[in-house]
Formats: C-alpha cells, sequence, structure tokens
C-alpha cells in the first residue's frame, strides 16, 4: 500500500512537471528555442504570486492569475525585443539569450528578496485530502494540480487543432518563410506564443510554490531540469507525451524517495537517462507540432 | 584532338594550383611571443611575492576552462551546460589518486586520463541529443555523477573534504600550485591550436560552419565531436584538480559540481570570442578583471554579466576578439587557410 502510494502521489506531483513542460514544448515546436531560463521564468512566475499574495493583499487563488500575466508580458516583451533579434543571427544566439536571463533571473530576485523562502500559503487547502483507503490519501490541492495541468494541455490541444490561430501557429511551425509569403508576419505568431508558453510556465510555477508553501531564487535550476526531462521521456512536440512524462518523473521521483530520502533526485534522473539510451524518441515519439 | 582533350577538363579546374599560405609571419611572432609570456610568467614565483601567483592561479585555470568550452561549442557545436561534471570529477578523482599514494601535481595528469576515459561512454547517452537538449541532457549528466559522488563517505560524502597529502611549506606549495595551473593552461591552449591546425581541426572548422555539409563530404561528424567532448573533459578534469589543490581540498560537492562554472565558461567565450582560440583568453581576462574590482559589489555584478552575455551574443556575436580579427584579419593562432592567388587557366 507504501508503494501504491508512492504511485499516486508521484502522479499527482507529476501534473505540475508536465504543465511546466507545456510551455518549453510549446517554444521549442514553434520556435525551435530551447528555453534554458524555463526554470527561472517558473519560479519568477512564484515569485510575483507571493509578492501579490503577501504585499498587495490579492486573494490566493487570483495571485494565480497576477502572475500569469505578468510572466506572460514578460514573454512578449523578452520575444519582441531580444528573440526575435537572435533568431534572425543563428542557432546559438536564441540559446544564449534565454541562457542571459535565467542568469539575471535568480540574482535579481536574490538581489530583492534575500535568500530566503518567499513564502505562499494556501492555507487549510494544503493539507485537505480524501481518503481513499486505510493507507492511501489523495490531497485535494494536488489533485487541483492534475486536473489543471490535463486542462492546460487540453486546451493547448484544442487551441492548436481548433482555432485558426492555432492553425497558424502550427504552420509557422512548419514553414516560417511559406507563412510570411500568405500574409502572416510570423514575428506575430511567435510573440502570441511566447505569451502563451510564458503565462503557463508561470501557472505552473505558482502552483508549484503553492504545493511547496514557498520559493527560493536559486530553485529554478532545479526545475528546468525537470521541464526538460519531462519533454524528452514524453517525446517532443507531443502534447499528451508530455502528460505522461510529468507523470513518469513524478512516479520516479516519488518512488525513490520511498526507497530512501535522499534518493527522488537521482532516481529521477537515472530514468530519464534510461529512457534516452533505450527509447531516444520518448514514450510517444510523434512529432506533432513540427 | 588537342581540343577535344582541352574540352574534357572541367572549365572550372585551375590549371595552376592556387598557393594556400596558413599563419606566415603572424604565426611565427605568435607562437614566439606565447612561449615569451609563458616563461616570464613561469619564472614569477622567483620575482613576484605570493600575492601576485595567487590571483594568476585564477586566471590560469579560467583560461583552461574556457578554451575547452570553446572546443566544444565553438569547433564542434556542442553548447555543453554540464561540463562542472569533469570539474567535480577531476578534483574527486584527484583525491583517489592522492590516497594512492600519487602526489597531487604528477596526480593532475592521470586525473586528467582517467576522467577522459569516464567521459568516453558518457558521450554515447549525451550524443542522444542535441541543440539546446544536448545542453540540459549534459546538465542532468553532471548531477547524475554529483548525486553519486556525495553517496560516497570516504569522498567526504556532502561536506568535501580536503587533500590528505601536499607539500607543507606554504611558499614552496603556491609555487607549485602556480606552476600546475599554467602547465594545464598552455596544455589546453597550444593543445587547442596544434589540434585545429591538424586535419581533425580541418573536419571541426567545417563541422562548425555546416554540420550536414560537412557529413556529406565525408567528414565522420560524430567521431570528430566525440573526440572534442573527450578531450574537453579531460581538459575540465584537470582545471578541476588545479581548482582542488589551489583551495587544499573541496569545500562542498554542490560547489565544485555546480553549473556556475559552466554558466562563467559559456560568460567568457561568448564575450571574447566563440570559434577562435586567441577569443577564450580575452573573454577569460575580462571575467577576471571584472571578477577583481566588481565581485564585492554583490550579485548585481552576476546580473550585469548575465546582460552582457545577451547584449554580446545580439549585437557583438563574433566577441571582442572576432570582432577584431574579422576586421584585420589578424590571428596570433592562424588556424585557416589563406587563398594567396588563383590563376585561371584561360589567363595562364
Amino acid at each position: 500500500m507504501t508503494w501504491l502510494n508512492a504511485i499516486a502521489q508521484g502522479m499527482l506531483l507529476g501534473g505540475i512537471f508536465a504543465m511546466a513542460a507545456a510551455g518549453l514544448s510549446l517554444v521549442f515546436g514553434v520556435m525551435r528555442v530551447a528555453n534554458l531560463a524555463h526554470g527561472d521564468l517558473m519560479i519568477l512566475g512564484g515569485y510575483v504570486a507571493s509578492v501579490a499574495a503577501v504585499s498587495l493583499h490579492i486573494p490566493v487563488a487570483l495571485t494565480v492569475l497576477v502572475s500569469m500575466a505578468a510572466v506572460g508580458g514578460l514573454g512578449y516583451l523578452i520575444q519582441r525585443t531580444l528573440l526575435d533579434r537572435a533568431m534572425g543571427l543563428s542557432e546559438f544566439a536564441p540559446l544564449m539569450v534565454t541562457f542571459g536571463i535565467s542568469v539575471i533571473i535568480p540574482n535579481v530576485l536574490v538581489q530583492l528578496f534575500s535568500n530566503d523562502t518567499k513564502p505562499l500559503g494556501i492555507g487549510s487547502l494544503g493539507t485537505a485530502s480524501i481518503r481513499v483507503g486505510s493507507d492511501l490519501a489523495i490531497g485535494w490541492f494536488p489533485l487541483i494540480t492534475v486536473v489543471a495541468a490535463v486542462a492546460v494541455l487540453a486546451g493547448l490541444h484544442v487551441f492548436l487543432y481548433r482555432t485558426q490561430s492555432g492553425r497558424i501557429v502550427r504552420a509557422t511551425a512548419d514553414d516560417r518563410a511559406v507563412v510570411r509569403l500568405m500574409g502572416v508576419d510570423n514575428r506575430k505568431v511567435y510573440a502570441l506564443t511566447s505569451v502563451i508558453a510564458f503565462a503557463t510556465v508561470a501557472l505552473a510555477g505558482t502552483l508549484y510554490t503553492m504545493r511547496q508553501g514557498g520559493v527560493t531564487p536559486y530553485e529554478g535550476q532545479l526545475t528546468v531540469l525537470f521541464a526538460f526531462e519531462v519533454v524528452i521521456i514524453g517525446g517532443l512536440g507531443s502534447l499528451w507525451g508530455t502528460l505522461a512524462g510529468g507523470m513518469v518523473l513524478g512516479i520516479a521521483q516519488s518512488v525513490g524517495a520511498q526507497i530512501s530520502p535522499d534518493l527522488p533526485l537521482l532516481a529521477g534522473h537515472l530514468v530519464f537517462l534510461a529512457i534516452l539510451v533505450f527509447r531516444p524518441q520518448g514514450l510517444f515519439g510523434r512529432s506533432v507540432l513540427a | 584532338m588537342t581540343a577535344q582533350t582541352t574540352a574534357v577538363v572541367s572549365p572550372a579546374a585551375p590549371s595552376v594550383l592556387p598557393a594556400v599560405r596558413r599563419g606566415g609571419l603572424a604565426a611565427v611572432l605568435g607562437l614566439t611571443g606565447t612561449l615569451l609570456v609563458l616563461l616570464v610568467m613561469a619564472s614569477l614565483p622567483y620575482v613576484v611575492d605570493n600575492g601576485v601567483t595567487t590571483q594568476l592561479v585564477k586566471l590560469c585555470y579560467l583560461i583552461a576552462l574556457a578554451s575547452m568550452w570553446n572546443l566544444l561549442a565553438g569547433y564542434a557545436g556542442m553548447v555543453s551546460m554540464g561540463q562542472q561534471a569533469f570539474i567535480g570529477l577531476g578534483a574527486y578523482t584527484l583525491f583517489v589518486v592522492n590516497d594512492h599514494g600519487i602526489n597531487v601535481y604528477a596526480g593532475t595528469l592521470v586525473v586528467s586520463a582517467v576522467v577522459a576515459l569516464i567521459a568516453w561512454p558518457v558521450s554515447y547517452i549525451a550524443f542522444r541529443l542535441r541543440g539546446g537538449y544536448f545542453a540540459v541532457g549534459t546538465w542532468v549528466i553532471a548531477e547524475v555523477v554529483r548525486l553519486i559522488v556525495v553517496r560516497f563517505d570516504s569522498l567526504g560524502a556532502a561536506s568535501g573534504r580536503n587533500i590528505t597529502t601536499i607539500t607543507a611549506e606554504p611558499v614552496l606549495r603556491q609555487a607549485y600550485t602556480y606552476w600546475l595551473a599554467l602547465a594545464v593552461m598552455a596544455a589546453a591552449l597550444l593543445g587547442t591550436y596544434l589540434a585545429l591546425r591538424s586535419r581533425l581541426g580541418l573536419d571541426l572548422q567545417a563541422i562548425r560552419d555546416d554540420e550536414t555539409a560537412a557529413g556529406s563530404l565525408g567528414v565522420n561528424v560524430t567521431r570528430g565531436k566525440r573526440i572534442i567532448y573527450i578531450a574537453a573533459a579531460g581538459g575540465c578534469a584537470a582545471a578541476g584538480a588545479v581548482i582542488c589543490v589551489n583551495s587544499l581540498g573541496v569545500a562542498s560537492p554542490s560547489q565544485i559540481f555546480g553549473v556556475q562554472y559552466t554558466a562563467l565558461m559559456i560568460f567568457m567565450v561568448v564575450i571574447g570570442g566563440i570559434g577562435t582560440v586567441e577569443g577564450p583568453v580575452i573573454g577569460a581576462l575580462v571575467y577576471f578583471l571584472l571578477d577583481k574590482y566588481f565581485a564585492q559589489s554583490g550579485v548585481w555584478y552576476l546580473v550585469v554579466i548575465g546582460a552582457a552575455a545577451i547584449a554580446v551574443s545580439l549585437y557583438l556575436p563574433r566577441g571582442l576578439w572576432g570582432t577584431l580579427a574579422h576586421r584585420t584579419g589578424f590571428a596570433i593562432f592562424p588556424v585557416t587557410h589563406k587563398v594567396l592567388q588563383t590563376t585561371r587557366r584561360d589567363e595562364a
């Protein structure tokens, strides 16, 4: 029963990972940019929510929206001012831009808020749970995050496959030159994609912060690894693969923690490397976005 | 008859081979100058006091590290975020080697070879990924190495450890450490230079410019990249050993396995000029001076470093040295071939 519990907790944890990875996957699928600052943007999302809750006294539930709006807006600025230019230079330049951002964000956070944990409490919701069996309890909040992850992924799916804008985004991912010939400004598509991806990662970061009860500046160095691992485990460009990848990583970590308290990170990384060696195309190695 | 024979010759084929030259005077002067600088640097412990050489140890391993990252990203197109794996392994392998009775200075050579050997199988995992995913993949590998190393109590577990046997006399130890650092830097620089002037270097420059085109022309792309990955691992391990000797041990595994080492390497290479032998040296000097004068101004200085990396890669993509070399055609370590003149058949 403890193992079943570990697996269940892992799946619940996987929801946040999947959500974080969705934005990464989208940016890579459409713009071919691997965002090294992804983890730090997640953490930034957590900080924005925390500041909104603690200093501006905005209800905790609404801080999610504040954080999504702020980081989404930042995504627009970064895309228009930095990434557009970098993408025109080389494959290397966008990587360096996101690398630079990943250095700037945590250090600005340290300067503004020190190294201490920035709290974001969710009150009794954090501990409330549903008892399923004698040893198995499902927390309400983790459950909410999984539902949110599925909703985000489903929303992205509907957007990409059922709307005109989504069609344009997919077309741009396929061939930006042809899309330009059809009269679409690909830079606007990139800006839209960035806003969606950054807002998603802010949501993931805020929920992550709520789950942990707080956030520290350098945690992005950890979460960026999780996000990339999830994308690769699930298969590049596959949204449902991303959900599966999140679950696999979550289960690996929580089963690892069940074996020994100092194992979760190592277990997660090893499962990732094993998949890389034995199934490099990922669990769902179909390219959906491009 | 003669007319037909001429028609067979491809119209583009020159009847006179073009004269190709590499380096020339600049190469001789550059190499002589470099050797002179190295000689002067080597004699410093007799001339100046310990304070100067202590600082220069840092400059030496920074240059070695930057050169290694430049080999990876600038010549073989591999943006690694995980070189700290080999820096850390270098430091920790030095403990093992030292515990077996080899002194730390000769041990650095052993460490470099051992870590290069470890990097060989690791490359098969890392090479599953490309571009930005390669970057994060190598980072994960570095984390795995760290998490495994901290499980060994004999290596100090999560709290770091000290070197058991090292020269006791401080002045002598400082001089030895400095010479070790200098030797590692010289080996990294000259090794890079000689490798790039060899057949491998030609392959690598082709891979750097266009991997697919290089492959289609018969360059063994994966082999070239693997050699560089392994060599860079050995170089980073040597630098890691220097860092370890310099601080008489490792303060904590998370420090020596910290991603900030790779971040520094990226910064130095991008600022100095990626894909040039001289660039990393310039970048390391820039960082060294920034660190010396601004490190006390706290984290803002790291923010400036991040911003500078962005600004340079957007507005000066060749870096400081690369821009200068591109405008003037000047090189201290010339690795490119220059076509002096071609005589076309119809002109001859």
